[in-house]
């Protein structure tokens, strides 16, 4: 095995493998029927890429790379939003470096910027709040994107705006939520997913229960886990175990970052500033009930939706794919992107056609990087 | 965006907005401490905290900074999110 010396301790690595294999077998999993988990997080995608933990395991175990990736799963409908804001007379649109290349229907900002919009790429939405400060002449939007982790982030810069009475800074929300897209997927009749490895990050701020119907309504276990490949390895044994024991339990492999019940300070600033929408767009996914959040009234002169009249504002339906896309095939499992005819031809990590190929925690991306296939045996 | 980087806070530099100077690395930039302080702010100076997006998310201790550290250098990811920092600044300096 050609990784495990990479392992921080091949040894623990090697001995892990094993009871996963052996769980593997007592579970009754096969090349032929393989037991399918599902990582929900990107960035436990991009780990298992990266340590080849995808071939270590046996062939009886097959990971299914889930919708965890907030660049991911962006329709392309909201990027068309964001060039359509960034286009405005007098607007400074700010966005994580990440978004940039995402395809639009029309265009990326990348290439929005080329063509002469204002647009700067920040670290944090404090630094886009740091820009409206500094230009009071000028309409600063934050593209505001990612699950409950960066959430906490993006409300306590629109309180500390608001607190400041800054009136020229507005956020496009594309927050969205981890549970509302497992349920869909749960609920589909064709996914078959036998266990969860859940998101560390998310979960260090929602904490544990928000995944108890993973359990108690569709009697899957699921362990979030931390981003270590050793992490990683220690939370599939964990589902393997559940599986083999018979049992549906949410359980914590990561509880030395992820508390019980997540962090308070940070579940009262997102709960001040945003509720709950009816629905949100997915890329591959559809619309989905109760899968993002969107801004308050009490905020609405915060909320760039409102302000320039875009998305939901609008009363927008879902955007339309590319032209033979297979992107949501891959994230609900059905295909490995391999078997996307664009694969490699027309979607490459420099031009990407679907959003999977745009980010290093996408599959394809990964896929394409690192190399998906298992050795031959 | 979601693995953030581990960050040693080095000084409280604005008490009334929760914010303390933090060491990424050796890069240092202003990280605002809501989710992560107690009753006393001050207790926060060397503390080592998950950082995400400039907002420290989570009190981790040494040995687990230094092993995220680690892993994020093997995924790229630690280099990438020192530069969107660096570039983060440097459009807001030539903004001024
Ligand atoms: S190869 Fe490109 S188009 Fe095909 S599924 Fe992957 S990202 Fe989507």
């Amino acid at each position: 095995m050609k990784y495990l010396d990479e392992f921080r301790d091949p040894e623990l690595a090697g001995a892990l493998l094993d009871r996963i294999s052996r769980l593997v077998t007592e579970a009754g999993g096969t090349r032929e029927k393989p037991l399918y988990i599902m990582e929900i997080c990107g960035g436990h995608t991009h780990a298992i890429f990266r340590y080849g933990l995808d071939r270590m395991v046996p062939e009886g175990l097959e990971f299914i790379h889930g919708p965890g990736c907030p660049v991911c799963v962006l329709p392309m409908s909201r990027v068309d939003d964001c060039v359509d804001i960034a286009e405005r007379e007098g607007v400074i649109f700010c966005t994580f470096g990440d978004a940039m290349r995402v395809p639009g229907t029309r265009k990326s900002l990348m290439q929005a910027r080329a063509e002469g919009c204002d647009i700067r790429m920040v670290y944090s939405p404090l630094d886009a709040l740091a820009l409206a400060r500094r230009h009071p002449d000028r309409e600063v939007v934050f593209f505001g994107l990612g699950f409950e982790t960066t959430m906490p982030a993006t409300a306590v810069t629109l309180l500390r705006a608001h607190g400041e009475g800054v009136r020229n800074f507005t956020l496009f929300c594309n927050h969205v939520l981890v549970p509302p897209p497992i349920r869909a997927l749960l609920s589909d009749p064709d996914m078959r997913i036998d266990g969860f490895v859940g998101p560390g990050h998310v979960s260090m701020v929602i904490g544990n229960a928000p995944y108890n119907f993973v359990a108690d309504v569709f009697g899957k276990p699921l362990v979030v886990a931390g981003f270590e490949p050793l992490d990683l390895l220690q939370a599939v044994a964990m589902v393997l175990q559940q599986i083999v024991d018979g049992r549906a339990q949410i359980e914590n492999q990561y509880a030395r970052i992820v508390p019980e019940n997540g962090n308070p300070a940070a579940l009262k600033a997102i709960d001040t500033v945003f509720e709950v929408r009816a629905s949100f767009d997915w890329r591959g996914l559809g619309e989905i009930e109760n899968s993002g959040v969107k801004i308050r009234d009490a905020f609405r002169d915060f909320d760039a939706e409102v302000r320039f009249c875009v998305g939901y504002a609008l009363g927008e339906a879902s955007g339309r794919e590319p032209e033979g896309c297979r992107c949501g095939d891959v994230i609900k499992g059905q295909i490995k992107p391999l078997a996307c005819p664009k694969y490699g031809v027309e979607c490459r990590p420099e031009h990407p056609l679907g959003a999977l190929m745009v980010s290093s925690e996408g599959a394809c991306a990964a896929y394409f990087q690192y190399g998906g296939e298992r050795p031959a045996a | 965006m979601c693995l953030g980087i581990p960050a040693q806070i080095v000084a409280i530099s604005d008490p009334d907005h929760c914010m303390g100077m933090v060491d990424i690395s050796g890069v240092r930039r202003e990280a605002d401490l809501t989710c992560v302080a107690g009753d006393n702010l001050d207790d926060l100076v060397g503390a080592w905290v998950l950082v995400h997006v400039g907002f420290a998310m989570s009190i981790i201790d040494e040995d687990e900074a230094r092993t995220t550290l680690e892993l994020l250098a093997a995924l790229g990811d630690a280099e990438a999110e020192l530069a969107a920092m660096r570039d983060s600044q440097v459009s807001l300096e030539a903004s001024q």
